[in-house]
């Protein structure tokens, strides 16, 4: 134990910033939530009775969950192509989908705004291919909003899917086939069943992350469709009713810790944050 | 991977359809940089350079990008510190000891950071460190600890424990054994999360947006403004630069992983 005590000091730094500089704002979060205005649980009591607070949170969970569908179907479809690439061409693959990982959030808003707007290159595109007649609302609305977000989380899914096919042995898929199963049929009992785990673990990383999204919905909804964070941001920084601002926020952070909680007792959680990441 | 076992035309259709609705708004904004006109399009008869001189000429860019850039620089230096002793220190004593506090430093990847910004604005109000360049510093760098802990573990999983005992068995003391026979061999997966944690505080906006103001004015923040105020081509060349770096560090990060995995 001696011998050990200079691995704790160690952790000393670390464990002294977070404490004191994240770990102690947020949990005065939660206190403010049940202190101001008035002590006790009226905010909370505002979950039941504003229909305010229930509009935005019915948005925030049913982009959240749009959202997820599709980042599923593309990120499974990609995981897919690449798990059955051969070793060269999945290294393009990722590469193709590790990139847009990186890329600043703002800068992909932005990017998104040139491309959707009503001036903007995708409608002067279809127009002058007479596709269209007038310009399609792309963006400053909720179809702006899921095509940023689904933009962001389609990597996030991509990787523990991947991490699940790539375990699959591929003896089995040859059993299937040479037993006789059609590639419908082993696609459906054999592959798909093997990799749900990662869809399950994809599923949950991207639900997550989407419901604190602040970034993507306030620059591509125009304000118009408002999402839990920027709701947040609007109680606090306009309107300074901080109780109410600060109840949501905890309803977010307790969501999600128990979305983790729940789910780390089916799927090991290391998958996600890993020893490897 | 493959046995006879092939994904269809169509799966193969929609994951390059994805690919695309992935690249695509990354590589659009480099023509659009380079626009022969006045506002955001496609150049119409040369590719000019105008916006990003303008860009250059502008003092007002230049004081953003000089600010992100040592508020990142700072903020990576903290988070390289106290990541780094953290993994060692997590990596040595036993798991279940440490279970904790390896859950605390993972939690800023996992609380959305709008909520760690309403928190910070009245925490910092209190400690008046706001709209200082500290107080950024300290915001990214405790949120940029994690990545280092990820990284910083990884290499040292791949580290053999018995260096290390057999350096201490000879009468070495913890901070030789650190500085000569762990550091050198963990070198990479340190630079790697050196690399994650700058271009975690180079591309942060959320918590800016509470905690600076005037003094303190990043690059995000002068971008966030640009686009809610007026969107010319000179943003366009911001992005293109901003793509740019980020690209250079991933591709740094990859030279890195070769040269360990050897």
């Amino acid at each position: 134990m001696r011998r050990d005590l200079g691995w704790w000091a160690l952790l000393a730094p670390a464990f002294l910033l977070m404490t004191a500089f994240y770990l102690a704002p947020i949990l005065q979060v939660l206190a403010i939530s049940f202190t101001e205005p008035t002590p006790g649980l009226g905010n909370y009591e505002r979950l039941l009775t504003n229909p305010a607070v229930q509009r935005v949170i019915g948005t925030t969970l049913r982009i959240c969950l749009i959202t997820t569908l599709i980042s599923l179907a593309l990120g499974y479809a990609l995981a897919y192509v690449i798990a059955l690439a051969s070793p060269r061409a999945r290294r393009w693959w990722l590469l193709g989908v590790l990139v847009p990982l990186w890329i600043s959030v703002l800068v992909r808003a932005f990017a998104w705004v040139t491309l959707l707007r009503r001036q903007g290159l995708v409608n002067q595109g279809l127009q002058s291919l007479g596709a269209i007649e007038a310009p399609l609302a792309l963006v400053w609305n909720e179809t702006g909003i899921v095509i940023g977000m689904v933009h962001y989380m389609v990597p996030y899914a991509v990787l523990p899917i991947l991490g699940a096919m790539r375990e699959i042995d591929p003896r089995v898929l040859a059993a299937a086939r040479g037993l006789g199963a059609s590639r419908g049929t082993v696609f459906f009992r054999v592959f798909l069943p093997l990799s749900a785990p990662g869809l399950a673990a994809a599923a949950m990383l991207v639900f997550i992350v989407t419901l604190g999204f602040y970034i993507t919905p306030a620059i591509l909804g125009g304000g118009k469709t408002l999402m839990a964070a920027e709701w947040i941001k609007l109680q606090i920084l306009d309107l300074v009713r901080w109780g109410l601002g600060a109840m949501l926020a905890s309803v977010m952070v307790v969501t999600i810790l128990v979305l983790l909680g729940i789910f780390s007792r089916v799927v090991n959680l290391r998958r996600l944050f890993g020893a490897g990441a | 991977m493959t046995g006879g076992y092939a994904p269809g035309r169509f799966v193969r259709l929609l994951a390059w359809a994805t690919l695309l609705y992935l690249l695509l708004p990354i590589t659009i904004i480099l023509p659009v940089s380079l626009t022969d006109q006045r506002f955001l399009s496609l150049p119409a008869e040369r590719l000019s350079l105008q916006h990003y001189a303008s860009l250059i000429a502008s003092p007002a860019w230049r004081g953003a990008i000089w600010q992100s850039f040592w508020i990142a620089l700072a903020s990576t230096a903290l988070a390289v510190l106290a990541g780094t002793l953290c993994a060692l220190g997590c990596w040595r004593l036993s798991r279940r000891s440490t279970e904790v506090v390896r859950a605390l430093m993972l939690l800023p990847l996992i609380i959305p950071s709008i909520v760690y910004a309403i928190g910070l604005y009245r925490y910092f109000g209190r400690l008046d460190l706001l709209d200082r360049f500290l107080g950024v510093v300290l915001a990214h760098g405790v949120t940029g600890i994690p990545y280092v802990v990820i990284t910083v573990s990884t290499a040292l999983a791949a580290f053999d424990a018995r260096l290390e005992q057999a350096a201490r068995g000879m009468g070495a003391s913890l901070s030789q054994t650190l500085r000569w026979v762990i550091l050198p061999r963990i070198a990479p997966g340190i630079l790697s999360g050196a690399i994650f944690a700058f271009i975690h505080s180079w591309d942060e906006l959320v918590l800016v947006l509470f905690i600076a103001s005037r003094q303190v004015f990043t690059l995000p923040r002068k971008i966030w403004d640009g686009i809610n105020e007026n969107l010319d081509p000179a943003m366009a060349a911001v992005a293109v630069l901003l793509i740019g770096l980020t690209l250079v560090l991933l591709l740094a990060d990859l030279a890195l992983r070769r040269a360990r995995d050897g």
